[in-house]
């Protein structure tokens, strides 16, 4: 039976007003512009691209002003709006090797080419809460050196010269890429899809799974082969103008992981490869999405898939921070009429069970 | 000069202002159009806002995969005089697109190409060059300089 319930539109007409008011706070205090959150929580807003799948600075500063910084519910809001654009196709693929780069840092070798760049990070810092910042915080002004020309070829390229690591599989002629958000996932699942949607999965998510595979729940022995952030130029292959059309630039971060080795006995060992891609400064969401690809690559390496990382349903079907908060979160939303069932169907066990532990004491209570 | 030759310099040129383009404000370029006699011109195609999938690839170097989605806005100009221009940017500045097609028109007019290059791209470019070079020297202060430690007192 289905029974409507009514009278709650005022009380949430009402709930959203507050919840405005709230957003707003003290309004004595200046309201925060999109530019602020921008500039000054710009890590927030990466988060939020990345995960909410959108590159777009100004809607995900958007999106964490309406969310009053919550990021899971600012991800959802970005998603939403995806939606409401048509696509208009695929850019071509990044050339993460020409990047215009601001940090770069392997922790395999010391010396390698174009050298090791540290950038905007908070590694070395002494995780010390700074009272300078406080209030009205004016930086110095950067360090500046002559920028040298040298390229920085990626790590791996210069493993890869030498046959030392494996190759980067190729795509096969004529095959398209998967996309999650036109076809529902099937597994086994293949690589593309798996870091489609690696890349948009949540982070605590990803540093928990590739945490795990550290600590022996699948465990494949990283090295961090490089890391680095910086700008790429993206391209579009525009039918109506009939070449690539630049579209401008993007920041992106992008981690090599080099894990131990395989190898048989028609193929030399070599070290094997995780990799993680991601909008902005995304450094831990990189590295852990790198230890989780690499993960789940146990049964294509012919590796015992045994640990929680490496099993690609349960890894790909929970990674979804709006998947499972729209599934976790329901649950606050009504279910009267199901909670009354599950009442009913209660109240009678119970007294099946009373009716047969004391039949006489509940007839005479009946009585 | 043969046609090909000829085709595939044209298209050089008009990425190349593009990608300039691309990286500049809608204020910036409407700024350096401000002084020109423009000739006739209307939309082909209004501004328009959607996304473009950006890909990535497997290890940097394999397969292509679905990275995520950017917004994008493009129009189309057409001069008066045929020459049609496109306009495509990152982000939803519809307007920006529609400046950025109508230097890719006025980049292929005959009368205006030379000029639309020495008065909008040209110094554009050179803004963008002072930017990334000033982006390059910050970063390159953050270089490590390795040293080797002498140990003892010799």
């Amino acid at each position: 039976m289905y029974v409507a319930v009514k009278g709650g539109e005022r009380a949430i007409e009402n709930a959203h007003r507050l919840l405005a008011d709230k957003r707003r706070g003290d309004q004595s205090v200046p309201e925060i512009t999109l530019d602020q959150i921008s500039e000054q929580l710009g890590l927030a807003v990466d988060r939020v691209m990345s995960e909410g799948s959108l590159y777009d600075r100004e809607l995900a500063a958007l999106a964490i002003k309406q969310a009053r910084g919550d990021l899971i519910e600012a991800i959802f809001l970005v998603r939403a709006f995806r939606a409401t654009l048509p696509r208009f196709g695929a850019s071509e693929p990044v050339d993460t090797g020409a990047m215009r780069v601001q940090r770069r840092v392997s922790s395999t070798f010391k010396d390698i080419p174009g050298g090791q760049i540290l950038g905007p990070t908070f590694d070395y810092t002494h995780r010390l809460l700074d009272p300078a910042l406080a209030q009205g915080f004016v930086p110095e002004a950067p360090a500046m050196a002559d920028a040298s020309t040298a390229p920085t070829p990626r790590v791996t390229d210069i493993l890869g010269r030498d046959g030392l690591i494996e190759s980067s599989p190729q795509a096969e002629d004529g095959a398209s890429v998967g996309d999650l958000t036109r076809e529902p996932l099937n597994f086994p699942a293949d690589r593309d899809l798996r870091l489609q949607n690696l890349a948009r999965g949540d982070e605590g998510f990803l540093l928990a799974m590739g945490y795990s595979t550290q600590r022996g729940y699948g465990r494949n022995h990283p090295f961090a082969g490089e890391i680095r952030f910086g700008e790429v130029e993206v391209e579009f292959l525009a039918e109506d103008v009939g070449f690539a059309v630049p579209l401008g630039s993007i920041e992106l971060t992008e981690c090599q992981m080099v894990n131990q080795f395989k190898g048989s006995a028609t193929e030399a060992p070599c070290f094997t490869r995780g990799y993680g891609l991601a909008f902005g400064q995304s450094e831990r969401k990189t590295m852990s999405m790198a230890l989780v690809d690499r993960a789940l690559r146990a049964r294509e390496l012919g590796e015992e898939a045994l640990a929680p990382a490496q099993d690609e349903e349960f890894v790909m079907s929970h990674s979804d921070n709006v998947q499972a908060t729209g599934f976790v979160e329901h649950l606050k939303l009504p279910h009267y009429v199901d909670f009354q069932s599950e009442l009913g169907l209660l109240r009678k066990l119970r007294k099946e069970f009373t009716d047969a532990q004391a039949p006489d004491a509940m007839k005479e209570a009946a009585e | 000069m043969d046609q090909v030759t000829q085709h595939n310099n044209q298209q050089a040129q008009r990425q190349a202002a593009m990608a300039v383009l691309a990286h500049a404000e809608a204020g910036e370029i409407a700024a350096r159009l401000r002084d020109f006699v423009l000739p006739a011109h209307q939309d082909l195609r209004a501004p328009e806002n959607g996304l473009v999938m950006l890909r990535g690839r497997v290890g940097g170097d394999g397969a292509p995969f679905n990275l995520g989605e950017a917004t994008v806005s493009r129009a189309a100009v057409r001069l008066a005089s045929g020459e049609v221009g496109f306009g495509y940017t990152l982000g939803r500045d519809g307007e920006k697109a529609r400046l950025i097609a109508l230097c890719d028109a006025l980049v292929q007019s005959r009368d205006f190409g030379a000029v639309v290059e020495r008065d909008v791209i040209a110094p554009l470019r050179e803004q963008l060059m002072i930017r990334r070079k000033q982006a390059a020297a910050e970063t390159a202060a953050t270089k490590v300089d390795f040293y080797t430690m002498v140990r003892g007192e010799g």
